[in-house]
């Protein structure tokens, strides 16, 4: 067993235990850093795979930028352990065992998929490169591109318009 | 007779603009203007009447056809009268009678208010129209249409004065048992339509003797018995006595003169089916026969000055049909004519007795009445001369000519019958007597109003006293003079003449000597008993006859009680349960199911999760593996 | 290392995710379910991309670029998602003063 099988096994054994974590734990903030924990090891799964920009990628605006918006809101809002909502038992063992059961159907399904032979080449392959991509990216998919950074811009509008302290909106609510 | 065909369309029609305007108009017409116009056109038909009457009298027969009411398929209904010495003769008795009831009328109802006086001369109208058409008609449909009308009719006017739920209700008895008979007439007209492929007289008579035996018999049967409602026979008899809640004139044009003869007349004109179905024969005689001994028995003990007239009626119909069923039909016809003239005759002067009295109709509340009433009590002595059977009265001619076919057909039939005739005598007498003799048993008030009705009534009276007395002439039996039975010769084109001379003359004058010298040894009994008015409290058979043989409580505890408890049951228990249950069920279980769906639409996002993950797993499922 | 490790990798935490979205209540931490789901998918477009790489690369130097360049295009969404998201969560604390997500049933109102 080579390096990066070791390295595979344990980066799978790393992200589901987080992922685990992530949904287990009762205050957000750990959840938060748990689900760091699962970005790491994701990258570290897309370094294995060769696809460098990628992995940089989710580590930067995962890992950095959306997960401290995540912590910053939760830390805005003084989320705590105490102030996590109720939960109902019997919704919560229906919830495992239908996850479980897709879980189960779906593996049953794709187990006897026509992939076993095939291979994800590991270490090698320089489609992951930044440069390949770039060209692709500002070639054959420059379009959607661009509309992505449109997506951005109504997303950040939408972003502060939500955020914004609606006088008007909250006193027509609180005089119905 | 081409002439003929032009207007004969005229006679039905007539009436039926009366019936229009009056009916339409009568908020606006003045009660003389209503009065003129139901008796100006009633009376145009009578004359029509009378033309159309001479124009067949040689034998000529002819069918006026102007247009097709029914062509589906193979059944083609053309509306057609039929002109013929019997459809003359009844359109003569039809247009003649209801004429003077009209004129009748006119005063009778006098005190009603102008509305209701329109009312009741439209209904008279179209009373005529229907009875007409009835009686016109070239087929069966025609005459199921008049038939029909008929029954609306008398319904309508038995119920005129609708306020008094007891008349209603005689109003709703007459209509539901005519609709029983009709519902008979109808099934008959079905058969014959299925076995002959037609409803038109002349297609359906020749056909007739290529039938099978027991379709005839059935057809006939059902004929019958739709016969038996609208000509009040047993069994369907009991609406007639209560049909005299409508006014008197009504009791007379109907329940006496026309209607009740429309049984007669449908089979009298299906004499060609009814001489190839002996069965049926026998059952009509010996249904007229026991008719007219059951009602004679009750009208001895009524005390209702109408019900007794209602259960002669009865009677007399119950003559005409064991006529009828012996094959004698013209005995038959002469009957229905004379009795049509002496009982509207009884009955208007009934009516004029009731109206003098004030609205009072009990006998054994009156008496003495000779001396106030005199017109009223000669036309009614007529009357009652002429329904007894005295010589030279029309009733004698016409109740000899059915006592003589009942002798020739069977001696006990005679008897019977001629026991009936004495029952008649002697209730007749008897009513007669308690009326107008003895002393007055009203209230003094009624005494001092006591008056003679108006001309029209009185005028009415005695030209119907007239036709009572003279009406039998034109039926002279052979045995008085040769060729004196004009009306025999006069209806051989369409009914065949009965077999005369099967009994020798000398036995026809001793029988009509025996029957002559019952009857009045009858009426001396009846004189020496009511004379004198006796009060006597009815026990044994009396009380049972009083009852009416208990018929009525009959036919409530054996069909309409358990017909209304049905109801009932259908009413609270089935509907209520069942019907509503169903119902109100699927709009609960919509309900229900509603409020049941509505809980997935909570608004938790969680719970919409956990379905669309389930909804995923089952996609998944059936994908994957149950496709396969 | 063969691409079935991925798919059941994936799919592992996928499973998870969907148990997260159905157990929790707190709004982020259902955001962050969500998160974990499309990494799941993510990862596995990654190796998918490296799987046709791997087979087609006779003569054909791009094949399988489309898969990372899709996963790209994910992130970009997810970032914007998560900025409208959490705005929206902010609004609905402010409202509720809570993060329960079956509050949002409160809309109804």
């Amino acid at each position: 067993m080579g390096i990066t099988q070791i390295l595979f096994w344990f980066l799978s054994a790393l992200a589901l235990f987080s992922a685990v974590m992530v949904i287990a734990s009762r205050n957000p903030v750990y959840s938060v850093l748990w689900l760091i924990v699962v970005f790491f090891a994701i990258s570290g799964h897309y370094l294995l795979l060769n696809a460098q920009f990628l992995a940089i990628v989710n580590i930067i605006v995962y890992a950095g930028a959306i997960m401290v918006l995540f912590l910053f809101v939760i830390m805005l809002m003084n989320l705590h352990k105490s102030s996590e909502p109720k939960r109902n038992k019997w919704l919560n063992i229906a919830g495992v065992l239908a996850g479980g059961c897709l879980l189960l159907v779906l593996v049953a399904a794709l187990k006897s998929a026509e992939t076993k032979s095939s291979m994800a080449v590991m270490g090698t392959g320089d489609i992951g490169l930044i440069e390949n991509l770039g060209k692709a990216l500002f070639t054959d998919y420059v379009i959607p591109f661009e509309i992505s950074s449109v997506l951005f811009l109504s997303a950040m509008v939408g972003a502060v318009v939500l955020g914004k302290k609606e006088s008007s909106f909250r006193s027509e609510k609180e005089s119905a | 007779m081409q002439n003929v065909l032009q207007i004969v369309w005229l006679i039905p029609f007539l009436p039926l603009i009366g019936f229009l305007i009056n009916g339409l108009f009568r908020k606006q017409l003045s009660k003389s203007l209503i009065a003129i116009i139901a008796c100006t056109t009633v009376l145009a038909s009578f004359v029509l009447s009378i033309w159309v009457f001479l124009q067949v009298k040689g034998g000529n027969s002819h069918v006026a056809e102007y247009f097709n009411l029914i062509s589906a398929g193979s059944l083609k209904v053309p509306f057609a009268f039929q002109i013929d010495a019997l459809s003359s003769l009844f359109l003569l008795i039809i247009t003649g009678i209801g004429f003077i009831i009209h004129v009748y009328s006119t005063s009778y109802m006098k005190e009603e208010t102008r509305e209701h006086y329109g009312r009741y001369f439209s209904y008279l109208n179209l009373f005529v129209f229907s009875m007409l058409l009835l009686v016109m008609g070239a087929n069966y449909v025609i005459m199921y249409l008049g038939w029909e009308g008929v029954a609306l009719c008398s319904y309508l006017l038995i119920g005129y004065w609708f306020k008094n739920t007891e008349f209603s209700k005689a109003a709703n008895k007459a209509f539901i048992m005519n609709r029983i008979g009709d519902l008979a007439f109808l099934l008959a007209l079905f058969w014959i339509f299925s076995k002959t492929g037609s409803l038109n007289f002349d297609v359906v008579f020749s056909k007739g003797p290529l039938l099978d035996s027991s379709d005839i018999t059935i057809i006939t049967l059902l004929l019958f018995f739709g016969a038996t409602a609208k000509s009040a026979q047993i069994p369907l008899y009991t609406w007639l006595p209560d049909a005299m809640a409508g006014p008197t004139p009504v009791s007379a044009l109907i329940h006496a003169a026309t209607m009740v003869n429309a049984g007669i007349y449908m089979i009298t004109r299906s004499e060609a089916l009814y001489s190839l179905a002996p069965v049926t024969q026998n059952v009509v005689a010996i249904t007229g026969l026991a008719t007219a001994i059951l009602a004679a028995t009750i009208a001895l003990k009524q005390n209702d000055i109408k019900k007794v007239l209602a259960y002669s009626t009865v009677s007399q119909l119950g003559y005409i049909f064991l006529a009828l069923g012996l094959g004698a039909y013209t005995a038959g016809i002469f009957h229905v004519m004379t009795h049509a003239f002496f009982k509207a005759l009884l009955f208007l002067a009934a009516g004029s007795v009731i109206h003098a009295m004030g609205g009072e109709q009990d006998i054994r509340k009156m008496g003495g009445l000779k001396g106030k009433l005199k017109i009223t009590y000669i036309t009614f002595v007529v009357g009652c001369l002429a329904i007894s059977g005295i010589p030279p009265f029309s009733g004698f001619f016409s109740k000899d000519a059915i006592l003589l076919s009942a002798f020739e057909h069977n001696k006990v039939l005679y008897v019977l019958a001629l026991f009936g005739a004495l029952l008649t005598a002697y209730y007749m007498f008897r009513l007669l007597f308690l009326t107008f003799n003895g002393s007055f048993r009203g209230t003094q008030e009624q005494k001092d109003h006591l008056h003679e009705g108006p001309a029209t009534m009185t005028l009415s009276l005695i030209v119907l006293a007239i036709l009572s007395f003279a009406g039998g002439f034109i039926g002279i039996p052979e045995v008085f003079a040769t060729g004196g039975d004009k009306l025999s010769e006069f209806l051989s084109p369409v009914v065949p003449v009965f077999r005369e001379g099967a009994v020798s003359h000398s036995t026809e004058i001793i029988l009509m000597v025996l029957t002559a010298v019952l009857v009045i040894v009858v009426i001396v009994m009846a004189w020496l008993r009511f004379r004198k008015y006796q009060q006597v409290e009815e026990k044994g058979i009396g009380k049972f006859l009083e009852n009416k043989w208990y018929v009525d409580e009959l036919y409530d505890n054996v069909i309409v009680n358990p017909l209304s408890r049905f109801g009932d049951f259908l009413k609270n228990v089935f509907d209520r349960s069942v019907v509503d249950g169903l119902v109100n069920g699927v709009g609960r279980l919509v309900n229900y199911g509603s409020r049941q769906i509505r809980l997935l639409q909570s608004g938790q996002v969680t719970g919409y999760v956990l379905l669309m993950v389930l909804s995923m797993l089952l996609i998944f499922v059936v994908q994957f593996f149950l496709r396969k | 290392m063969p691409v079935n490790y991925y798919i059941f990798l994936s799919l592992a935490l996928f499973a998870i995710g969907i148990v997260g979205v159905l157990v929790r209540r707190n709004a982020i931490v259902f955001f962050m379910c969500i998160e974990i789901m499309l990494n799941a998918v993510n990862l596995l477009l990654v190796a998918f991309s490296k799987m046709h790489h791997a087979n087609q690369a006779a003569g054909l130097a791009n094949v399988g670029i489309d898969g990372q360049l899709f996963v790209f295009f994910i992130m970009v969404v997810a970032a914007a998602e998560v900025s409208v998201g959490l705005a929206i969560i902010v609004m609905l604390f402010r409202n509720v003063h809570s993060v329960n997500v079956n509050f949002l049933n409160r809309l109804k109102h």
